[in-house]
């Protein structure tokens, strides 16, 4: 049985800029089921982290979401005040935060800011708070918990910072998590360490995640389907497994020549011509004609519209490719 | 803890060593006293007998460790002009100044954090940018020529403030202070105002500063999407760290406050140590300018050692070794 829990419709946040109007998101939807991890890939700029702070309403001035739907629980979260989002934040979606050196007040202790979440959203006293810390604490796999509560982040390692944000994004038992490249700061044995641990705690409590990250070697072990962006707009959408090994966008299948450890047979590691475009001057038609192998006329010319190829998957692309590396 | 103090303490004693040097070098410099002392028609012999009761006929390094012999035992002499000991002169003027600076300091504080921070949270809005060029008239207009203003416009042309004196004052932990009666407080008003304008508006904008920089930080974004209340967000979150490069700062302000609180004593007749040290430079009263230096020295050194700590015990990345 799978139940809805997040459905982002027709998404539009723009950026209201000296120099023009930057759309970091341009009309992206998606569904997210209940317990599912889905992952949002794409290279720097794509707009994952916009995306990612749409949901929470943290886009601050010059950026305003422009029009779509955020469904949570059935609520379009678009029409909600302030208050209300700031009852939402923190205890049925909390967010993690790339980079763990910048993401925990210096000022404050570990407690203070797992406990502070407690504080805001629950009845428990401070006895109960102090308790509740320390089982986070322990749950996300700090050693000594409770001699650490007085810690300082300054105290904390990177990685035991992330789990200590972990730990306060889990404090409240929040419905959804999103998680804006948790792991992107750390080196690669703590990587792996923490995306296990979030893993499994996310699917102890059947909480759902949205892992925004750049990294597709990430995605696939971690997440149940994924989304690609490219210039605030979806690529392609689908079940990891059929990502991988059947990208049917150009980009994706770009994206996935790029990480070394996925295509092995080949010797040489490709890599995606150009860059990502100007913002300002997005293309005419396809924003990655520019920079795609197989691009032609129409595509210069005509936009394309996102379809469902088979069950589940679905592409923006005028000439999709059916296996991996060939044309239709 | 107590290493970091008493290494401190030393260097508190060394920096007045210098300070004492400097002093009493400066003051040789300056006039003779003797001829401010003694009556316009006095011989040769009485001048000469007046230079010699006063010491001053010693070599200057004599004369130096002569005076800071004395200063170690708390003498710093008698004045000239009162022919009492100086240093009970300032103390006795003591409390007058500390009432003084101490309700401008609170005033400066009172209206320019929140002021700071509303206008370093929200610097787009209209009032904040109303805020900043107020500010910046506080910074620039000269100070004296602000407090005549305040005497011109409130204690002239409406009659509605006292333009000098103290007011009724009562006695408080043996000091005489006059905030507590209600003449008294409505003596200090113009001049706590004109003393805490300039320091106000430079706090309020180091305030704001700050304000701007640490709302971008990620753990302000990470406070919000924890749900945290505007408020705590505001005036914990970000203030907090908001003010750690500003204590420092204001602890220079609180020694710029007393040592501006002379020209403000001076123009709304407060009879407190900084009217009494202009006095005594208008009369050459050279013991009284001493005592008063070293006393504000002292006061300085003391304010920057609390800062210190207050610093210290603020951000708990600062080990004290
Ligand atoms: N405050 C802002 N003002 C103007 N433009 C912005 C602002 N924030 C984001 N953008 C623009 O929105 C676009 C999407 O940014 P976003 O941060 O979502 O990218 P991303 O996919 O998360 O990239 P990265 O991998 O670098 O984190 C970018 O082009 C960026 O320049
Ligand atoms: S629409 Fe054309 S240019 Fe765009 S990705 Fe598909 S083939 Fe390439
Ligand atoms: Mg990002």
């Amino acid at each position: 049985m799978v139940e809805k829990l997040l459905e982002v419709k027709d998404l539009k946040t723009y950026f209201h800029t000296f120099k023009g109007i930057v759309k970091a998101v341009d009309g992206v939807s998606f569904k997210l089921n209940k317990g599912e991890i889905l992952g949002i890939v794409g290279e720097s700029g794509g707009g994952k982290s916009v995306t990612g702070f749409s949901i929470l309403k943290l886009i601050d001035d010059p950026g305003k979401i422009e029009n779509g739907e955020i469904l949570f629980n059935g609520e379009n979260l678009v029409n909600k005040s302030e208050k209300e989002m700031k009852k939402i934040r923190g205890s049925k979606i909390s967010m993690i935060f790339q980079d763990p050196m910048t993401s925990l007040n210096p000022l404050y202790t570990i407690q203070q800011q797992i406990g502070e979440v407690l504080k805001i959203h629950t009845n428990m006293n401070a006895e109960q708070r102090k308790q509740r810390c320390i089982n986070l604490l322990d749950d996300v796999g700090i050693p000594q918990p409770e001699a650490r509560l007085k810690s300082y982040p300054h105290q904390f390692s990177g990685g035991m910072r992330q789990r200590a944000i972990i730990a306060a994004a889990l404090a409240a038992e929040p419905e959804l998590i999103i998680a804006d490249e948790p792991t992107t700061a750390l080196d690669v044995t703590i990587q792996a360490q923490i995306l296990r641990l979030m893993k499994k705690l996310v699917k102890e409590k059947n909480t759902s995640l949205l892992l925004i990250t750049h990294d597709l070697a990430v995605v696939a072990e971690m997440v149940d389907r994924a989304i690609v962006l490219y210039c605030g707009q979806v690529m392609e959408t689908g079940k990891i497994d059929d990502l991988i090994h059947q990208p049917i966008h150009p980009y994706t299948y770009g994206l996935l020549n790029s990480i070394p450890r996925l295509n092995d047979q080949k010797k040489r590691l490709s890599q995606i011509e150009g860059m990502v475009p100007n913002m300002f001057e997005l293309p005419k038609g396809c924003n990655y004609a520019p920079r795609c192998d197989y691009c032609q006329e129409r595509c210069l010319k005509e936009e394309p519209k996102i379809r469902e190829i088979y069950e589940g998957h679905r592409v923006s692309c005028h000439y999709p490719l059916s296996r991996e590396g060939s044309h239709e | 803890m107590f290493k970091y103090i008493t290494k401190r303490l030393y260097q508190m004693i060394l920096v007045l060593f210098v300070v004492s040097i400097i002093v009493f070098f400066v003051m040789s410099f300056t006039g003779d006293p003797v001829l401010m002392m003694v009556t316009p028609d006095a011989t040769q012999a009485q001048i000469d007998r007046a230079r010699t009761e006063l010491g001053l006929d010693k070599p200057l390094i004599t004369q130096y460790f002569i005076f800071v012999k004395n200063i170690l035992r708390g003498d710093f002499g008698k004045s000239y002009v009162f022919k009492q000991s100086a240093i009970k002169l300032i103390i006795e003027r003591m409390p007058a100044t500390l009432e003084l600076v101490f309700v401008s300091v609170l005033l400066s504080i009172i209206v320019a954090i929140p002021l700071g921070v509303f206008a370093g949270a929200f610097p787009n809005k209209r009032s904040s940018k109303t805020i900043m060029l107020g500010s910046l008239l506080g910074i620039s207009l000269p100070n004296f020529w602000v407090g005549m203003m305040l005497i011109f416009v409130f204690a002239v042309h409406f009659r509605v403030m006292p333009s000098s004196g103290r007011g009724e004052v009562v006695n408080f932990l043996g000091m005489r202070i006059s905030i507590f009666t209600a003449d008294g407080f409505k003596h200090i008003i113009l001049p706590a105002v004109m003393l805490s304008i300039q320091s106000l508006a430079i706090l309020l904008r180091l305030t704001r500063a700050g304000m701007m920089e640490v709302m971008k930080q990620d753990y302000i974004k990470f406070a919000r999407s924890k749900g945290v209340l505007q408020n705590s967000l505001l005036f914990q979150h970000a203030l907090k760290n908001a003010l750690i490069p500003v204590i420092t700062v204001f602890g220079i302000q609180i020694g710029k406050i007393i040592a501006f609180a002379t020209v403000t004593e001076t123009i709304f007749s407060w009879p407190g140590m900084g009217k009494l040290l202009i006095d005594s430079i208008n009369r050459s009263d050279r013991p009284v300018m001493v005592a008063y230096l070293m006393i504000v020295a002292f006061i300085f050194v003391l304010l920057n050692f609390i800062v210190d700590i207050v610093y210290t015990s603020i951000d708990p990345r600062i080990d004290l070794r």
